[in-house]
């Protein structure tokens, strides 16, 4: 198996400095910085990692993997299965969270890191943290679970669903097998994409961000092309992400969230599931995220306090929904900044 | 903010609360400010500590004081926390703020073995000169608000606090006047002399 990775930072003399960062549902590996200068856009978390910032690269080591079904270098359905020489597509298992982190957990094995000092992630990275935290309770100082969910809902596995019927029903999705029949089931892609986009924002973030603007117009063109300005915004995320995403992978992975419940691992009982876990607690909850509400932050909360767990949980006022994760830069570094010191200060103590 | 206990040495309640905690105690603050009560209680007395606040700003000052915080408004149910999960739980001169104090102070006997509750008093020689003769609303150290700014919806006596714990059944421990400047004529006069009163109290 092929695990994609990229590090920052150094690994100190102890190895206590190590912090896995763990990407969202269609990230990468590629987590901070710029590979070169001519790079448009740095790592997709450089607001929060890098020299001097909330996850300081001059004070800890950063590890950031793509996950396992990913189609950013990791093995997962574009890979070539050996048996066949040709592309896995949907010939690839259905891979679950627990499946990502143990691609992780064989990563950081690798790499000869006996404990993490923190494992980081948001979203589909916040489950993984859990899945973390309940697998390998001894193998990190503290967890961090952002803007996340013990199971997903019947809502999030409703909004995948309709995500994989648009790919799955586009004409050139040839059951999986697009690239041997020279298609690319873009418009799928693109739409699912589009659906998924609106459950990252709000309806003031919408409201605020486009409002009822039009786009490049005076006036209703009384037809069905673009009007309003939000059309044209998800109509050119739609694009953009097929560029850079493959169908298959994005099947697999929401997947994945869908049977993503931690409570498996106890039979329903989420305080028992969580029972044995070591690590001090971080929970960041966003105060407009109707996809992973607060609500789904305090069932974790309330579960890991009943077991007498470390665990601090803050709930950020914000209005920018599921997206505040990567947006409410401030906040959000400064909280991790300060906790990560005072873990770091208490292994460094003992 | 006054409940950001930056002057531990200011807050005699703090002081008594203090006293009460036993190390290794498990010690729930409700409206724990910016932590640094229960960082003391953490590091002077040996308590395992938790605290409760609506505040996001104090959260992540809480955050930066090495204190486990849950960002909670207890107004809501604090049914999530287990029967005598806590061995002290503490409300300190927060229960004037609180929507339902009663309900609240039911809650605390509940989760903790024991509860320390700190009160402001209404009754105090100063608060009932100044409705007397000035015939304004009162303001002292404890209380520094106008009548329109005024976090405080639920303000009470030392008396009045003595009387609902009865009603509600509670076993009173101890009940400690926190003198500004008498002590002796607190301790024999409390409604009149002290400015607040510590509680420790006990489901019976």
């Amino acid at each position: 198996m092929n695990i994609r990775f990229e590090t920052a930072g150094t690994l100190n003399a102890d190895g206590s400095n190590a912090i896995l960062i763990i990407h969202a549902l269609t990230g990468d590996a590629h987590v901070c910085g710029k590979h070169s200068p001519e790079d448009k856009k740095p790592g997709w978390w450089d607001t929060m990692i890098g020299p001097g910032k909330g996850i300081d690269t001059n004070k800890y080591f950063v590890i950031c993997s793509n996950v396992l079904g990913g189609c950013s270098g990791t093995t997962g359905p574009l890979s070539t299965d050996p048996d066949t020489g040709k592309p896995y597509n949907l010939t690839f298992p259905v891979i679950t969270v627990a499946d990502m982190v143990k691609a992780q957990k064989a990563l950081i094995d690798h790499l000869g890191i006996k404990k993490l000092l923190a494992v980081v992630g948001g979203s589909m990275g916040g489950m993984q943290v859990l899945e973390w935290a309940v697998s390998y309770p001894d193998m990190m100082k503290c967890v961090i679970p952002i803007a996340t969910t013990t199971r997903m809902s019947a809502q999030g596995i409703a909004f995948d669903w309709i995500g994989r019927e648009a790919i799955q029903s586009d004409p050139q999705w040839h059951g999986g097998n697009y690239r041997e029949n020279a298609a690319n089931p873009a418009r799928g892609l693109g739409v699912a994409r589009m659906i998924a986009h609106i459950t990252y924002l709000s309806d003031e973030s919408m409201t605020r961000k486009f409002g009822r603007n039009l786009q490049n117009k005076e006036s209703y063109s009384f037809d069905f092309a673009h009007d309003f300005a939000v059309e044209s915004y998800l109509e050119y995320q739609g694009q953009k992400f097929v560029e850079r995403f493959d169908a298959n992978c994005y099947c697999y992975i929401t997947r994945a969230t869908d049977y993503f419940d931690l409570t498996a691992h106890a039979n329903g009982n989420l305080v028992k599931a969580l029972e044995n876990v070591m690590a001090d607690f971080l929970v960041v909850s966003f105060s407009s995220d109707w996809l992973f509400p607060p609500a789904d932050s305090h069932e974790l909360v309330r579960a890991l306090l009943r077991n007498k767990k470390k665990v601090t949980y803050s709930n950020v006022i914000s209005g920018y929904g599921h997206d505040a994760f990567l947006l409410e830069v401030d906040t959000l570094g400064s909280m991790i900044r300060d906790f990560l010191a005072n873990q770091m200060q208490e292994v460094e103590n003992v | 903010m006054f409940k950001a206990h930056r002057d531990l040495n200011m807050r005699l309640d703090l002081e008594v609360i203090s006293s009460l905690v036993t190390p290794r105690a498990r010690v729930l603050d409700l409206g724990c400010g910016d932590g640094s009560f229960l960082r003391h209680l953490r590091n002077d007395r040996g308590a395992e500590v938790l605290g409760l606040e609506i505040d996001p700003a104090l959260v992540g000052r809480c955050i930066a004081n090495n204190v486990p915080v849950v960002q909670w408004d207890f107004s809501t149910p604090l049914s999530f926390l287990e029967e005598k999960s806590f061995d002290l739980v503490i409300l300190s001169q927060t229960l004037q703020e609180t929507k339902e104090p009663d309900k609240l102070l039911q809650e605390i006997v509940r989760i903790g073995k024991l509860a320390a509750v700190s009160v402001i008093n209404f009754a105090h020689f100063s608060c009932r000169f100044q409705l007397m003769f000035r015939g304004e609303m009162p303001r002292t150290p404890q209380i520094p608000y106008h009548w329109y700014d005024t976090p405080n919806i639920h303000l009470s006596t030392i008396d009045d606090f003595r009387k609902l714990c009865c009603e509600l059944g509670f076993e009173i421990r101890e009940e400690i006047p926190i003198p500004a400047r008498f002590p002796r004529l607190s301790k024999l006069y409390p409604n009149f002399f002290a400015v607040g009163g510590v509680f420790l109290l006990k489901a019976k």
